[in-house]
């Protein structure tokens, strides 16, 4: 029994990061499109862009980072496309986005159905992302097999954290992305380009989203499914507010879903007896109850949602 | 060496003839109705590459999606039949949308309503039809409501964004219906997961015998002159219309913006519920589990998501929406025939509603500003 439990709890444990890296990944680009005053609702569609666009350069070329790298360039197309929709031209930003999620739910489908895989028939996998062991510290018990024992894009997820967070608070673009989320009118006197601005967050934001959308296809699965985010996108929209648009609180927040998220998986794996489609339904429950308990207390980037332009 | 590149780049932007936009503030209908139209033949353009890159002649292409759609009595048959739940999702969000509450759960409300529909309509197999009816109807538009006015109070009392919300909710419902239809509710005799069929007296009538259309449309149609009524001619219509273009303001004339929102709320679900009880009694007759698209229902078939097109793409207007909803229908409809003719995937019309809500947010642009030459 007491080998079921120290099983049980290194596969929850070594689950939750892995459920948690995408989320991750999204919520980090999310934080920076909000942070500049954008509400970035396409990035569900983008996530499945990244999806569908990695899996089939690896399924053709066979290289799993240049399936990576084509994800985040999709993305950071897609996120152009937003930013074309919402800084330039000004369109409401919840349309925007979710014109962005429809092209990018219905492209990342066609594109693969018309490359990779027609109607029918078994669906083609890949080779994923392994887990790598890290010399020296996949020794460690608990920690070990763990957080030292996961595919590569779960340590690009954690590292990325304290850069993103040294980017927000301790560069100039962090300050200025910042202050041109809260009054580009301000920010514009004092000789910030707001727009320029707005498109390069919206460049990191579409990027990251790509690469969490890929994570899906190349390393959770091995295989492309329509539609296969599963709104994780949704669920990034709203730990970053859940987390106050700070890195670090993203990290607690994506932990935390992992964890819940993780329970199914962990329960199916030791064949626990429970319904596992209302375990299925606790991530999205539990994502509610995260935002009815915050969201009194969310402070909102000022400009978010307001579309600048410049008058004269 | 830096001052001969910037000198180049003068001499380009003087060469350039600047652009200047300006804004349009009280636009012609023609320039309103003129841009949306272009932008949907641009979205189209966009198609025939789509098309072309699948190795078929885009006119070809196009044909067999209008003649599938179009061309027979039993293909009109099928597009009115698809146009049925399209109708009911698009006026549904188009409600919401108008007061600016997101509702993009109208999936999840959707399957809420067949849901509850699939309890009456399996439990009281021999009541009448004129009893059952009613009542599949009523408590799946009561179902649809609830599962909407859950994230309309917690957006009133603990301001929680309801673009997450009702979208999660989505989810969960999805999750709960397939534990139902592969558990409890399993039909033990069906090779899927599926509840047993519901009463005989529940089923939708067909209006002409031997084609799919049934009752449904004409409950749709309903749904969409109330619509067109509740914004044209009550009170309440000007108060949805008022919260929407600035809540604010709207409160401080003295409108109850909560209760607006709560009010829109109930009855956009409703509509959406009575569009899960219209695909369940009309179509399927089955409650059914999951989709083959993540997030859909085997049983919404993600007309809920296409409500959320339909409605933007009609611009939330109670004479756009039932004509995008017939466009989407004909969409859906035509790229499963265009798909049987040329093998273009069919999946080509979920491309389709992100490539023309694109070019229609450049078309709204187009239609509010105007873009000049400025000499000098």
């Amino acid at each position: 029994m007491e080998i079921l439990t120290y099983a049980f709890f290194i596969t929850f444990l070594a689950m939750t990061f892995r459920m948690a890296t995408p989320v991750l990944l999204g919520t980090l680009g999310e934080a920076f499109a909000e942070r500049s005053g954008v509400l970035n609702l396409g990035i569900e569609g983008t996530m499945l862009m990244g999806a569908s666009t990695g899996f089939i350069v690896t399924y053709f070329i066979g290289d799993l980072w240049l399936g990576i790298f084509a994800a985040a360039f999709i993305g950071m197309a897609m996120g152009l496309l937003m930013a074309f929709l919402s800084v330039t031209l000004g369109a409401q930003q919840h349309v925007a986005g979710l014109g962005i999620t429809f092209l990018g739910t219905g492209l990342s489908f066609f594109l693969y159905r018309l490359f990779v895989a027609p109607a029918g028939g078994v669906p083609p996998t890949i080779v994923p992302f392994r887990p790598i062991e890290i010399p020296g510290l996949s020794g460690i018990p608990v920690l070990g097999p763990t957080i030292f024992t996961q595919p590569a894009l779960v340590y690009l997820a954690l590292i990325l954290v304290p850069i993103v967070g040294f980017i927000f608070y301790r560069t100039t673009l962090g300050l200025n992305l910042t202050a041109v989320g809260q009054n580009p009118k301000a920010a514009d006197t004092a000789g910030i380009n707001v727009f320029r601005t707005r498109y390069l967050c919206l460049l990191i934001a579409g990027a990251l989203a790509g690469i969490a959308g890929a994570w899906f296809s190349m390393a959770q699965s091995s295989q492309f499914l329509p539609g296969m985010t599963m709104g994780r996108g949704w669920v990034c929209v709203a730990l970053v507010i859940f987390a106050n648009w700070s890195p670090y609180r993203i990290l607690g927040g994506a932990l935390l879903f992992g964890g819940i998220d993780a329970l199914q998986t962990t329960f199916a794996a030791l064949g626990v007896a429970f319904p596992y489609r209302i375990l299925q339904m606790f991530p999205y429950i539990f994502t509610i109850v995260i935002l009815v308990a915050v969201a009194r207390r969310a402070t909102y980037p000022a400009a978010l949602l307001q579309p600048y332009r410049r008058e004269g | 060496m830096r001052f001969p590149l910037k000198n180049l780049s003068r001499g380009l932007k003087a060469k350039l003839p600047k652009l200047k936009v300006e804004k349009r503030p009280y636009p012609s209908l023609r320039t309103k109705i003129l841009w949306p139209v272009l932008s949907i033949l641009i979205a189209l353009g966009i198609g025939a590459i789509l098309i072309a890159a699948a190795g078929v002649n885009p006119l070809t292409g196009y044909y067999h999606l209008f003649h599938g759609a179009l061309g027979d009595a039993h293909a009109i048959s099928e597009t009115l039949w698809r146009f049925t739940p399209l109708l009911l999702t698009g006026t549904a969000v188009a409600l919401a949308f108008r007061c600016k509450f997101w509702n993009i759960g109208v999936e999840g409300q959707m399957l809420t309503g067949a849901t509850v529909a699939t309890f009456f309509g399996v439990s009281f197999i021999g009541t009448s039809s004129w009893l059952l009816i009613p009542l599949v109807i009523i408590s799946g538009f009561l179902a649809g409501a609830l599962w909407a006015v859950i994230p309309a109070i917690l957006k009133a009392k603990f301001k929680v964004d309801e673009v997450v919300t009702t979208l999660l909710g989505n989810w969960i419902i999805l999750y709960f219906v397939a534990y139902l239809v592969e558990g409890p509710w399993r039909n033990p005799t069906s090779l899927w997961p599926e509840s047993p069929a519901i009463a005989g007296s529940a089923v939708f009538p067909r209006l002409v015998p031997l084609y799919r259309v049934h009752i449904g449309f004409i409950i749709a149609i309903f749904f969409a002159i109330l619509f067109f009524i509740i914004l044209r001619k009550t009170v309440w219509g000007f108060q949805i219309k008022a919260t929407g273009a600035n809540p604010r303001a709207a409160s401080f004339m003295g409108i109850k913006v909560t209760r607006v929102l709560i009010t829109v709320a109930i009855l956009s679900g409703g509509i959406a519920g009575i569009a899960g009880v219209s695909e369940l009694c009309g179509t399927h007759f089955h409650m059914k589990g999951l989709g083959f698209f993540g997030g859909t229902g085997e049983l919404s078939w993600g007309y809920g998501y296409a409500g959320i097109f339909i409605a933007m793409l009609g611009g939330l207007n109670a004479i756009g929406v039932p004509v995008a909803a017939f466009f989407m229908a004909v969409m859906i409809q035509g790229s499963r025939a265009m798909y049987r003719a040329t093998g273009v995937p069919s999946p080509f019309y979920y491309a389709m509603q992100g490539t023309i809500l694109v070019c229609l947010l450049l078309g709204i642009f187009l239609t509010y500003y105007r873009i000049r030459k400025v000499k000098g």
